[in-house]
């Protein structure tokens, strides 16, 4: 007896103990899915695009006003209701979102028109891509022969400031926030009766390259926007390291770090705003990090 | 951490009084994010006595006895008028004509100093009251909505909290001091406006009264107090008392806070009540009795007749934003008026721009031409810096007659952009120019803006929301 016998003998046992005919089984041509109530075909929402300051998932909240007015100050996920003992289907699937969204921003690359738009000159670092970038930090602080020689005529010999734009660890930072805060710092500097120069846009860029740049040029200031490791709370997070005088050897406490430049954060122009007026103070102070304090 | 002393001079219909606090300067932001400086304490480090203020009549202040009494407190408190970095000298109640202002201002500028000076309209000193009394605290911490009752001499300020937001604010003719009696009893000043607000029997000056007496006229205050709490139904007594010029809808808040100098007889209301020369004990005692503020929450406020005091010194001074842009400024400025735009307007091009302010600064010129004016925006969120340049541009050319007539541009945004603002207005302009953040203000308001703090990081500013009563 093979198997196809046994399951028709037991379906015909089964219909005569409970007096009634065998369900038929479902077809593939016959399966229709349930449609959703209520949603438009074709596109589904972006659940990207909801502001999780203002959701707000706990079913029959004793006071969800409250909550909501104190969620407007921190993007941590609370007040996420639950499922059973899970996450509901929209925080798992954010979660996952925002969590690709930050590794695409780490192994994207800058888009080429953003650059040329600019008008950024392009460099790059020893590093050849981005598994030696991410796997030899030391690769992603030094430029070979030919990029010296690039970072060299930018700049000129001992230029008051030195721009900078390094990708970092976030693409996605570095076009959403660079193009304005470095036209907010250009004229900020211009205003301050600092000539700002040509700007350098570094590939596979660590902060540290700062220092080799500074090497090469005898810059005053070097200040570099350069993309933040990116997080779950936002992928477009871009910081400003700003050394005065660096070099090769530099201790890591000389340099002013200016970060969280995004959306939510202090916004692009604002910080180019502020980070030129630090340009300006430590070209009167002549000294930047913590010899700068006090 | 920076500190700063602040005075707040409070000179009312009944009291006149004085303090000076201690405000805390913190950096609330991370260590490596763009500074954003906060007023992190406020401490009163000193409270003067509770004198009466010194009058020439019924509403005109005796400005060389509040000149006085101010050098005796200064004296007796210790601190040297020049340790005083800020503050605001309040006049309020019916003694706030214009007139009598400038003069009590002129006796007090000695001490007044670089500091801000104020002249309180009613909303100003409602809202004073309101945070010198923490009812803006209470509303925040428990989410809910405050109403706060500032009742004193001649005046009832009420302001409105919401989760630790201003909703409204306004302002009844109740207060305890619209009849004055002296200790026998007699009846020696009754208010006009009583007459004009009280339904039913008045006493006479020269009466003997008792409690008794004067209950159907304290009666009616109270209802109209109840009124405004939407306690009481009908808008009649509400209506009755309400201050010229200003304007209150009821509205039913959960908690109703109460502070002023009748407040201290609402929570202890034993004794003589011929004990002040006046009605407020009386007035006390029948808002604890009223049934209708019995079925609210009552708050006793954090200070009674302090409360407006306190809130001038500790809370009348404010931070700007933390990223600002300022050049060759002669500070202090004060008493700049407001010239906001519509949003329809600021969300225009350079060209709209420049023509709105054009033609909302010929509102500000008066015969002697156009005076120093700030002007307001709300901003935007998230700029690009080729939006930044083409409001730079609009505001160029909009200010070009303030500028030609001898001024200069004082522009305070809502949101943070004054920096880049001010940097791309500095490359258009030579001169003076001033660029703030973190301001929200609107027509009709005025701003007075202290000297750098913080390392020049921050001003000091203070925002006078006038119904009436103009500096």
């Amino acid at each position: 007896m093979n198997e196809k016998e046994l399951r028709a003998l037991v379906e015909r046992m089964v219909a005569e103990l409970a007096g009634q005919a065998p369900t038929p089984q479902v077809k593939g041509s016959d399966y229709h899915p349930m449609e959703p109530e209520g949603a438009s075909p074709g596109c589904l929402e972006d659940i990207a695009e909801v502001d999780l300051r203002q959701q707000y998932l706990v079913e029959n909240p004793r006071n969800g006003a409250a909550f909501l007015d104190l969620k407007r100050k921190t993007p941590a996920r609370l007040g996420v209701g639950r499922a059973g003992a899970r996450y509901k289907t929209a925080t798992m699937l954010r979660m996952r979102a925002d969590h690709a969204a930050a590794q695409d921003s780490v192994f994207s690359h800058v888009d080429e028109g953003f650059i040329d738009r600019n008008g950024y000159v392009f460099s790059q670092t020893l590093c050849a891509d981005k598994d030696e970038y991410l796997t030899r930090p030391d690769r992603g602080r030094r430029f070979d022969d030919q990029n010296q020689r690039i970072i060299q005529n930018t700049f000129g010999q001992r230029p008051r400031v030195a721009l900078v734009v390094g990708d970092g660890l976030s693409s996605a930072a570095i076009e959403a926030n660079a193009e304005d805060c470095m036209a907010a710092i250009q004229a900020g500097l211009k205003s301050y009766g600092i000539e700002p120069g040509k700007v350098l846009f570094v590939k596979y860029c660590r902060v540290g390259a700062s220092d080799h740049i500074g090497e090469l040029t005898g810059a005053e200031v070097v200040c570099m926007l350069v993309g933040e490791r990116p997080g779950l709370v936002t992928a477009e997070s871009m910081s400003a390291y700003l050394t005065y005088q660096p070099h090769l050897g530099i201790p890591e406490s000389k340099r002013t770090v200016v970060s969280n430049i995004h959306r939510q954060g202090t916004t692009a122009v604002e910080a180019g705003a502020h980070i030129a007026e630090l340009v300006k103070t430590m070209l009167e102070k002549k000294a930047s990090g913590i010899d700068l304090k006090g | 951490m920076e500190e700063l002393y602040s005075v707040g001079i409070d000179i009312g219909t009944s009291t006149t009084q004085l303090v000076i606090a201690r405000l805390v300067l913190e950096n609330r932001a991370a260590p490596f994010a763009v500074p954003r400086v906060a007023i992190a304490e406020r401490e009163i480090q000193y409270r003067s006595g509770i004198h009466f203020t010194p009058l020439l009549s019924d509403t005109v202040i005796d400005a060389e006895g509040v000149r006085a009494i101010v050098a005796e407190e200064y004296q007796t408190s210790g601190f040297a008028k020049e340790q005083i970095g800020t503050g605001a000298v309040i006049i309020t109640g019916e003694t706030a004509r214009k007139e009598n202002a400038r003069e009590v201002l002129r006796a007090l500028s000695a001490f007044a100093g670089d500091f801000v000076v104020a002249t309180a309209g009613p909303s100003l000193e409602s809202i004073l009251a309101a945070r010198g009394a923490g009812a803006d605290e209470y509303s925040k911490e428990r989410h809910c909505q405050v109403l706060h009752f500032d009742i004193g001499g001649g005046t009832s300020n009420l302001a409105l909290y919401d989760s630790g937001t201003l909703v409204s604010t306004g302002c009844l003719d109740v207060g305890g001091r619209l009849i004055k009696v002296d200790p026998a009893g007699r009846v020696t000043y009754v208010s006009p406006k009583l007459r004009q607000g009280a339904a039913g029997p008045v006493p006479r000056v020269g009466e003997t009264v008792t409690p008794a007496d004067l209950a159907p006229v304290i009666d009616t205050m109270v209802a109209a107090l109840e009124q405004a709490a939407g306690l009481r139904p009908g808008t009649d007594r509400l209506d009755a008392f309400t201050t010229a010029g200003t304007h209150w809808l009821p509205a039913a808040a959960p908690v109703v806070s109460f502070s002023g100098g009748v407040a201290d007889c609402i929570g202890a209301p034993q004794g003589d009540w011929r004990t002040y020369g006046d009605v407020g004990v009386l007035l006390g005692r029948a808002i604890r009795d009223s049934a209708a503020f019995r079925s609210a929450e009552l708050h006793q406020g954090r200070e009674t007749i302090r409360a407006t005091v306190v809130g001038a010194g500790s809370h009348a001074t404010d931070l700007s934003g933390s990223t600002i842009f300022y050049r060759d400024i002669p500070f202090p400025l004060q008493n700049l008026p407001i010239l906001k735009l519509t949003e329809a307007e600021e969300r225009g091009d350079a060209g709209t721009m420049a023509g709105a302010i054009r033609d909302k600064l010929r509102w500000f010129a008066d015969e002697s031409g156009l005076t120093q004016t700030a002007l307001a925006l709300r901003g935007e969120k998230n700029p690009g810096y080729a939006r930044i340049q083409e409001v730079a541009e609009g505001l160029c050319r909009g200010l070009a007659p303030l500028r030609a007539a001898g001024f200069f541009p004082v522009v305070a945004v809502e949101s943070d952009m004054a920096k880049a603002l001010g940097q791309a207005l500095a490359a258009r302009l030579p001169g003076p120019l001033l660029c703030l953040d973190g301001v929200g203000v609107d027509n009709g308001d005025y701003i007075d803006i202290g000297a750098p703090l913080a390392g020049g990081a921050v001003l000091p500013i203070v925002i006078k929301t006038l119904v009436f009563n103009g500096p």
